[in-house]
């Protein structure tokens, strides 16, 4: 049942309470809370492999908790019935760390795609909506061209525009900076910061470039091992005394988070091979 | 001794969880066709890639199977002074068996190996995960069409094979053989039944279509999304396709004529 | 999409051409036009045996196909298979005493029933009866007759009945 949330929609648009998953006998998630207010921009970042990924999975709702819960404007995700489901996933756009682009469709196609979708809209409207989209992005000219003939850096312009093509409220980015060059990572987050102050939009980006994501998001979280280590502004985060943090912003390759990964002895280890 | 058993027993239960994954898959689709009757287009666009552009091969193994039917069934049967029957032997043998299963047969390696790698890549590059944040159905949008393309494809593709492959042994017949080309047909009017042999042979057909869809689009759905997985998926479908319209073609045909 | 129009014309004529082919099985290779080509009539004639002879088998005459078999029962108070033979309406001039026989073509290829013609004026009408029939040559009863005629050292001609 899509139980009403007593904090009410006003503020907390994402709120993660006590949240668990474990994928193959492994605990991804361990007790995680975690809130996005209505117009921020907030990072999650963590190492690979912490399952951040998995965590906007949880949140679009292709994921169940396996305990705790996941409210979305005040419905819980995991209870909620298919329609519903897709009625809510209406209201979000995820930019995958892919890009995602249907690789036998154009650029305006592609865009064009969830429009045709979900609105009855006639083509010659679909056209403005789509230009107007593609042109936020600054990829107005690239409508003709198809995903293979795009870089990586104007793929995931593109997956934006397409993700907002439905004006969501709120905007999951996994990993929008991942394998990017300087240039389109600038351009990139100059794109999400805009969107989300001109549109009105709430964004989670997902990620481990540390300077770039800092310097968009409103909030951060990061998160290991499972847990919420530290959380709070881009300042907050940078002053933190955590050791763990620490050697997470500044890329240090050791301390709490060893070099090696765990093993014997390498005496051990080469004495046994024999 | 004791691996042995627990490896078989691991292997059973594991194909037996994958029947049934298909099996409710199957059920999803299915109450998913709603929406392909309001989207024509979708259908279409499958009945393209799945149906038209299959035609070629069908039309090109039709018509050589019909001309060594001929061939083989002229030499076997001019020994008991029968070639005249060569009609009814190359019609009977291409509606009740031959056009249905080659046909399948010929489907998978063309048609459902490719739906296989397409579905298995847009799963590999998160467009069906894609499609879905996007609210829209993979299972409605991708495989629903794809599912109902092979269904109503298959049959068609069957019955050009069968009656180009009774052209060719007609051609082989009459000019290489010296058949007398209208006791070849009036013979083959005579002992072919409509509902016997052609709507059989029909019967069979959808029913490969159904299966030959099922196993392509649950193989691709199903598939690890790495490029090892998808491969491995696309030579599943192959084989098992192969396989399943063989054993059903058997368990058909004992129901059918008994 | 300009060419999503060529796209479903393609798929049209694709769609046509395998119910086309539905349909020349249906009319053409398989028997389906015998039940509805009634345009002829109908005689009946009775076997002691049938033999292997089949529904919609040819009735033949002097080697040309001039009709077919149109049901084959057995007539309960003569204890004789009663065939309905339906002549096509071309040939309505066929002389009442016209003779039917059973007839096998080659060795092992299908049987038919073969008319003789007879030299009576009056010809055959819807509905008569065939009164000279010969019946289906059995392969098991020529062999027994032949031993039997053997062994018989000159035989008695008990076999020889039809």
């Amino acid at each position: 049942m899509p139980a009403t949330q007593s904090t009410g929609e006003s503020r907390a648009l994402i709120d993660i309470r006590d949240l668990s998953f474990s994928r193959g006998g492994r605990p991804l998630f361990d007790g995680v809370n975690l809130t996005v207010n209505r117009g921020e921009v907030v990072a999650i970042m963590g190492p690979s492999g912490t399952g951040k990924t998995t965590l906007l999975r949880l949140i679009g709702g292709q994921l169940r908790a396996a305990a705790g819960s996941v409210f979305v404007a005040g419905e819980e995700v995991g209870g909620l019935s298919r329609r519903d489901l897709y009625r809510l996933r209406r209201r979000m756009g995820v930019l995958f760390q892919s890009g995602a682009l249907f690789t036998d469709l154009t650029c305006y196609d592609n865009v064009a795609f969830p429009l045709r979708e979900h609105t009855g809209l006639p083509e010659s409207l679909i056209r403005m909506v789509v230009l107007m989209k593609l042109e936020s992005v600054g990829l107005r000219g690239a409508r003709d061209l198809y995903p293979a003939e795009l870089s990586g850096g104007m793929a995931r312009r593109v997956s934006l525009a397409r993700a907002l093509a439905l004006d969501p409220e709120i905007i999951l980015y996994d990993e929008p900076f991942a394998g990017q060059d300087p240039i389109s990572m600038g351009a990139l987050m100059q794109v999400i910061r805009q969107l989300n102050d001109a549109l009105g939009l709430t964004s989670v980006v997902v990620s481990h470039d540390v300077d770039e994501t800092l310097s968009i998001a409103d909030r951060a979280y990061v998160i290991s091992e499972g847990h919420v280590i530290e959380s709070g502004t881009p300042e907050r985060l940078r002053d933190s005394d955590s050791p763990w943090v620490h050697q997470f912003l500044h890329a240090l390759p050791d301390g709490p988070v060893p070099f090696h990964y765990p093993a014997d002895t390498m005496a051990d280890d080469l004495r046994r091979a024999r | 001794m004791v691996g042995l058993l627990q490896r078989m027993g691991a292997s059973t239960l594991a194909s037996l969880g994958t029947l049934g994954r298909a099996t409710l898959f199957l059920l999803r689709v299915i109450r998913g066709l709603g929406e392909l009757v309001r989207r024509p287009h979708l259908l279409v666009q499958e009945l393209y890639s799945v149906g038209v552009l299959t035609l070629v091969i069908i039309v090109v193994s039709g018509l050589f199977v019909g001309m060594v039917l001929a061939l083989q069934g002229y030499y076997t049967l001019v020994d008991f002074g029968a070639e005249q029957s060569l009609g009814v032997l190359v019609a009977l043998s291409l509606t009740r068996e031959l056009g249905p299963v080659v046909t399948a047969l010929l489907f998978a390696g063309r048609a459902g190996s490719a739906l296989t790698a397409e579905i298995g890549l847009m799963k590999a590059t998160e467009q069906l995960a894609g499609m879905e944040m996007m609210a829209v159905d993979p299972e409605r949008r991708i495989i629903a069409p794809r599912l109902v393309a092979a269904l109503i494809s298959l049959p068609l593709l069957a019955m050009i094979f069968i009656l180009l492959g009774i052209g060719g042994a007609y051609v082989v017949g009459t000019s290489l053989l010296g058949v007398d080309g209208g006791s070849f047909w009036s013979q083959m009017q005579a002992q072919v039944s409509f509902t016997d042999d052609v709507l059989n042979g029909l019967i069979k057909s959808v029913l490969f279509g159904l299966a030959a869809g099922w196993i392509a689009v649950f193989n691709g759905y199903d598939c690890l999304p790495t490029s090892h997985g998808v491969s491995r998926a696309t030579t599943r479908t192959v084989v098992v396709t192969s396989l399943v319209v063989l054993g059903l073609d058997f368990v058909l045909t004992a129901l059918m004529f008994d | 999409m300009e060419n999503s129009r060529s796209m479903e014309l393609v798929v049209g004529a694709f769609v046509a051409a395998g119910l086309a082919a539905l349909f020349v099985l249906a009319m053409q290779v398989s028997n389906i036009t015998a039940f509805q080509r009634t345009d002829g009539y109908t005689v009946e004639a009775y076997f002691q045996n049938v033999g292997g002879l089949r529904d919609r088998a040819p009735v033949r005459m002097g080697g040309v196909p001039i009709g077919r078999v149109s049901g084959i029962t057995l007539d309960p108070a003569r204890f004789e298979a009663r065939v309905e033979l339906t002549i096509d309406a071309r040939y309505d001039d066929l002389p009442s005493d016209t003779a039917a026989s059973i007839r096998t073509s080659g060795l092992l290829g299908e049987q038919y029933v073969s008319l003789q013609p007879g030299g009576m004026p009056d010809s055959l009408e819807d509905g008569d009866e065939l009164m000279l029939t010969q019946s289906a040559l059995v392969l098991e009863d020529l062999v027994s007759q032949f031993l039997y005629n053997q062994s018989g050292d000159g035989g008695d001609g008990g076999g020889g009945s039809e």
